[in-house]
């Protein structure tokens, strides 16, 4: 018992010793980039309705500041989805979140609490999917559930849970024998077992097959019928687009964009492409406005952007039966989420 | 009932709930059966086999071999269940991630922690015991009955402190593929400079010396102790233990101020 208690007395003086080490650099460097915050929530007070409130959120590591300053709340029931390149403090921000790394500086609330501070009981109320992590070693789906189920005071059912995750059927295969997609489902499972009013999702599907990307995408599409807060991280932008609420775009360690997968970065004001290859013989120049300005994007193939597309249409319909000829492959689209993606953290891509 | 204790039950409950999967793990995993299980009972029987009947004087007078065998083997069997496979253990669950993962969740570190040592110690106990059962029965090696009691300690505070000395070695071996061969490469040269596989009675002043300062001869030395048919009762080398429990404080000091739960 003293052994244990000095043992303690040890672990909390490191700790305190890590965090000073941490937080010194911070103190003396400038961020990376001086830009304004984000207008959605600086200034705003804490929220602690909110599942997760964050204000000002830095974390500088010796010479190198992650997350620079990040603001944003998540409401209980939402899914989340943070979104950005390698790199751009993602892990960092949700490692913060779940308690295992120390902020620099900023002001955070999960659940109504402070992650630094967080005991048992908090822990008890979330549910973490690390970005890596294998199964227990050699215990099978079922014990590595029954095994988690015991560290929580209301643990869901094991049964009910595999089948939530769609592993009913490799419940006594020994976890490390199931495919990278089954693991994952394991992971998910594993954090659902103490029945958490908010789940972390660390980049779910990286390194999956399409087929196995759709099936952990069903399994977390699923856990919103559950009521569950989902915070999730991912580089890919159809993930975003098919999982989430709402989309934060990060990027070198700060948000430069926030919104519904629909408006995200103004997708849904911003202007219809028209896109089509112009037979040889004619020119930019010969046609009619918008498409005079259009600009050449292949061997012949020429893209359009329309504010008027139903009008701009007609137009060149006349212009080009005037002129006998046919636009085989035209094209109209919006721009993707793809589009406003590359252009939000295009220019900051290492 | 007041919380405390309530929360203590609990905390009881959950370690016997932890050490449950955690003793499955290790007897699905074969190279913790074969070398923690395995590998001392097949050195005893191969030792004892070819030269159990000629004699030694590593306790100052002549002993038989086969006699001398038994807590040395045990020495190996404590080593080999409370440290090299207790640090295998640990190295491989925090690089896949498990440690950490469950550092997510509500359990704390004191129950995991004991959990792991507990299942280690009585994996050691049990190896303990074979041994003995081994020696009495197939080579006639007497059970110093009278002198249990420093059998017993001698092994509990061994494998107590060899679990310290685990927890710390676990926090410099980076990688799972490293950490057997690394442990291994410690122990050997030990085992047989501290009298485990050799008798060190004719060793050179100075090896001994060195055997002296690192505990794997303290723990061969305190078992060695009670099956000395010189001794008496209760065959407690309390020299030697304090060696040993100095040793598990180091590993314990070491642990704490080193001992990651997040991969390297």
């Amino acid at each position: 018992m003293i052994i244990w208690m000095l043992f303690k007395r040890w672990r909390r003086k490191k700790a305190e010793q890590a965090q000073r080490a941490e937080v010194a650099p911070s103190n003396t460097q400038p961020p990376r980039r001086s830009r304004p915050s984000p207008p959605t929530a600086s200034g705003v007070l804490l929220r602690s309705d909110a599942a997760i409130s964050v204000r000002g959120l830095r974390k500088s590591y010796a010479g190198f500041e992650a997350v620079c300053g990040v603001d944003f709340d998540v409401e209980r029931g939402e899914i989340v989805a943070f979104l950005g390149p390698n790199g751009a403090g993602k892990t960092t921000t949700v490692e913060i979140l779940e308690g295992y790394r120390k902020r620099s500086a900023g002001e955070l609330r999960v659940l109504g609490e402070d992650p630094a501070e967080g005991g048992a009981e908090w822990r008890d109320r979330i549910g973490v999917v690390l970005q890596e992590s294998e199964p227990e070693a050699y215990l099978t789906a079922r014990q590595c559930l029954r095994l988690y189920a015991g560290y929580y005071s209301r643990p869901r059912r094991v049964d009910e849970t595999l089948a939530l995750v769609g592993l009913e059927g490799k419940a006594d295969s020994v976890a490390s024998t199931l495919s990278g997609g089954q693991r994952r489902r394991l992971d998910v499972a594993l954090a659902l077992i103490g029945d958490p009013q908010l789940v972390f999702l660390d980049e779910p599907t990286t390194g999956f097959d399409p087929s196995a990307r759709r099936t952990a995408w069903d399994v977390i599409a699923g856990l919103r019928d559950l009521g569950k807060t989902i915070f999730l991280t991912t580089h890919y932008m159809d993930e975003a687009e098919f999982l989430a609420d709402r989309i934060i775009v990060l990027s070198a360690g700060e948000i430069v964009a926030e919104g519904t997968p629909a408006t995200l970065g103004g997708r849904d004001r911003s202007s219809a492409r028209i896109t089509f290859t112009l037979p040889r013989h004619l020119g930019v120049a010969d046609m009619p406005a918008p498409f005079d300005a259009a600009a050449v994007i292949g061997v012949g193939l020429v893209e359009a952007k329309s504010t008027r597309p139903l009008a701009d249409l007609r137009a060149l319909h006349d212009w080009a039966e005037a002129q006998g000829v046919d636009l085989p492959d035209i094209e109209v689209r919006r721009p993707t989420l793809e589009d406003v993606y590359l252009e939000l953290t295009g220019a900051t891509v290492p | 009932m007041t919380a405390e204790t309530r929360v203590q039950g609990r905390r009881r409950q959950l370690v016997l709930h932890q050490a449950r999967y955690e003793a499955i793990a290790f007897w699905r995993n074969p190279q913790s059966r074969f070398f923690t299980l395995l590998f001392p009972i097949i050195f005893l029987v191969i030792f004892s086999t070819v030269i159990g009947g000629t004699t030694t004087t590593a306790t100052g007078a002549k002993i038989k071999v086969s006699v001398y065998y038994v807590p040395g083997i045990a020495t190996l069997a404590i080593i080999a269940a409370s440290f090299v496979n207790l640090a295998v253990s640990i190295v491989a669950q925090r690089q896949s991630g498990v440690l950490k993962r469950r550092r997510a969740t509500p359990v704390s570190a004191w129950v995991l922690i004991a959990a792991r040592s507990s299942v280690a110690i009585a994996v050691a106990l049990v190896m303990v015991a074979a041994v003995i059962i081994i020696g009495r029965v197939a080579f006639g090696v007497p059970v110093p009955t009278p002198k249990l009691p420093g059998v017993i300690l001698a092994s509990v505070l061994g494998a107590f402190t060899f679990c310290c000395l685990a927890f710390a070695a676990s926090a410099f071996i980076g990688s799972t593929d490293a950490a057997q061969p690394i442990l291994q490469f410690v122990t050997l040269p030990l085992y047989f400079i501290s009298g485990v596989f050799i008798p060190d009675a004719n060793n050179p002043k100075w090896l001994r010396e060195i055997a002296n300062v690192f505990p794997v001869r303290h723990l061969a030395q305190a078992e060695l102790r009670a099956f000395d048919p010189r001794t008496t009762a209760p065959g407690i080398a309390w020299t030697h233990l304090a060696v040993l429990a100095a040793w598990g404080i180091a590993g314990l000091v070491v642990a704490a101020r080193r001992f990651r739960w997040a991969p390297q």
